[in-house]
């Protein structure tokens, strides 16, 4: 069955010199397309973690009572939310990355602690976790002042408060936007491709360059693959809006 | 009877329509030649070169387009009578621009590839070659392409010998998208080796900016390169009269004196070539 499916791709590739079906007979570019699409998730996971993490944590510290701690957290935001994603891995990986610690297995090589794709999951968590600020501070926003006050006088702490009131009424809210930002991060992992990281379109950009005929094929997996991806994010997201939602609070 | 006549006029001229209409459709079948009318009904060419590969094709001081190639495109543009239009392209892009229309035509250091030759109108004969050598520290004295087995060796997305070197010798090929990227790479100590162009490596390390390396290795796959029109019109006019400037190229030998004008070191190929093409009644 597969040998006849890979005989009549073999076939078509003959006859359609554009449609060249590479990685559906050759077992060595469908193990390039499977280690692209290993990093891509890799990243994808990683990335979407660290930046909501990193959205939770600004979100509170925004709230702090010290000015310089607030001013750090705009000053954060600002910074990587002003500027491009792909200035930035290329500045993480070709600036910043001369001043972390290397190691050298040979005398000559100078192979860096943080990796380009801890570079990438680096940069473009931060990226993405500068957005994911904002999107909760519109949630902790919208939460009344009224039950903060209330959950105040039980006597607990500022931190209680955000962990045990204010963050699971917020996120309820936020997480729409979550949704979009998150679904754009997921996307944005393709630029990492500018510091060599051997993600999903890097491999196809080498598959497709390697063998010209397979540029079409290779692009229409793309494609498939990408929507496949994001409508999976799509749907898990909208599944946990569903799982949290409280009867009678908010839309 | 003048309804006759008429009708029978009328027959004759649809006949003769027909038979036209039926010849021409043969014709347009092989060669519409809608670049080459395009390119003249518009008195220019847009000419698709490298930008980043000194000294064939790159950006001179006030950022215009120069080089070998820049100059090869000007004879083109000259011998057609039009204007030029120069449009940077990458290796990775090339084919693609010329497939969707971007560009007439190409001469961008393409080794000349049967794979390529399915997708765009590479002409003959081969207007230059080189083979791929690596650039790397002096510092490692690397002897042979056996030395970079398992290590880090940077390359350029879209190079066909990327595979070859990977598959050959087992290097870990670590693609960049431009060669800039790619030799920063290097000297950030990122990886033991640039695998390239002989003949761009040849450029570099004379160019003085490069006195820690080397190019310690023989070069291996000797490549001619091609330049490109589209694929449809490959035997049409385009195709043909980019094979003719080319063979008058390498037979007035302007490819030698453009070779030797951009400090490129002579090359045999170039020289054989030369001697290949000659003017039988040259010197009568």
């Amino acid at each position: 069955m597969i040998e006849s499916v890979q005989a009549w791709f073999r076939t078509l590739a003959d006859t359609h010199p554009k449609w060249n079906f590479i990685y559906l007979y050759d077992p060595v570019q469908t193990a390039r397309i499977g280690e692209g699409l290993w990093m891509t998730l890799q990243l994808s996971v990683a990335c979407v973690v660290f930046s909501v993490l990193i959205g939770v944590t600004g979100a509170w510290l925004q709230g702090s009572q010290h000015a310089a701690v607030r001013a750090f957290v705009q000053g954060y935001i600002q910074f990587f939310r002003n500027t491009p994603p792909l200035i930035q891995l290329l500045f993480f990986y070709f600036a910043l990355g001369q001043f972390t610690p290397t190691y050298s297995p040979d005398g000559w090589l100078e192979v860096p602690i943080i990796s380009n794709v801890g570079w990438a999951i680096i940069s473009l968590s931060f990226f993405a976790g500068a957005f994911n600020v904002e999107i909760f501070r519109a949630g902790i926003e919208a939460i009344p002042e009224s039950t903060r006050e209330a959950a105040d006088s039980l006597g607990m702490s500022r931190l209680q408060i955000y962990v045990y009131v204010v963050l699971p009424l917020a996120f309820r809210v936020s997480l729409p936007a979550l949704n979009n930002n998150l679904v754009n991060l997921v996307k944005t992992t393709t630029q990492a491709i500018v510091i060599a990281v051997p993600e999903l379109l890097y491999q196809l950009v080498s598959i497709y360059n390697d063998y010209s005929t397979a540029q079409n094929a290779c692009m229409l997996l793309m494609f498939v693959v990408y929507i496949t991806l994001v409508g999976v994010l799509v749907l898990g997201m909208n599944r946990w809006e569903r799982a949290l939602r409280i009867p009678g609070y908010g839309g | 009877m003048r309804k006759n006549i008429v009708s029978r006029g009328l027959s004759g001229a649809a006949l003769a329509g027909l038979l036209a209409g039926s010849f021409s459709g043969v014709a347009a079948a092989e060669c519409t030649n809608d670049v080459w009318n395009q390119v003249m009904k518009r008195g220019k060419v847009v000419v698709g070169i490298k930008a980043d590969y000194k000294p064939w094709g790159y950006r001179g001081e006030d950022g215009s387009l120069i080089g070998m190639e820049a100059d090869m495109a000007k004879d083109v543009a000259d011998a057609m009578g039009v204007d030029l239009e120069l449009v940077p392209v990458q290796s990775s892009n090339r084919m693609q621009f010329l497939e969707q229309g971007k560009i007439d035509m190409m001469i961008a250091t393409m080794s000349d590839r049967p794979d390529r030759r399915k997708i765009v109108g590479i002409t003959q004969p081969n207007y230059y070659t080189s083979g791929t050598n690596v650039m790397s520290p002096k510092a490692l004295a690397l002897t042979e392409w056996e030395n970079l087995r398992d290590k880090p060796v940077c390359g350029k997305q879209g190079a066909f010998y990327n595979k070859i070197v990977s598959e050959r010798y087992g290097a870990k090929i670590v693609a960049f998208t431009g060669n800039a990227e790619a030799k920063q790479a290097l000297r950030d100590k990122k990886c033991i080796a640039w695998v390239y162009d002989d003949s761009s490596i040849m450029s570099d390390l004379s160019s003085g900016n490069y006195g820690e390396f080397e190019m310690p290795l023989a070069s291996e796959d000797d490549n001619p390169w091609g330049l490109a029109v589209p694929l449809a019109e490959r035997h049409c006019v385009f195709g043909n009269f980019m094979s003719g400037m080319t063979y008058n190229w390498h037979q007035s030998g302007r490819l030698i004196e453009l070779e030797k004008k951009w400090g490129i070191q002579a090359t045999k190929y170039l020289a054989d070539q030369h001697d290949r093409f000659v003017d039988w009644l040259a010197g009568q």
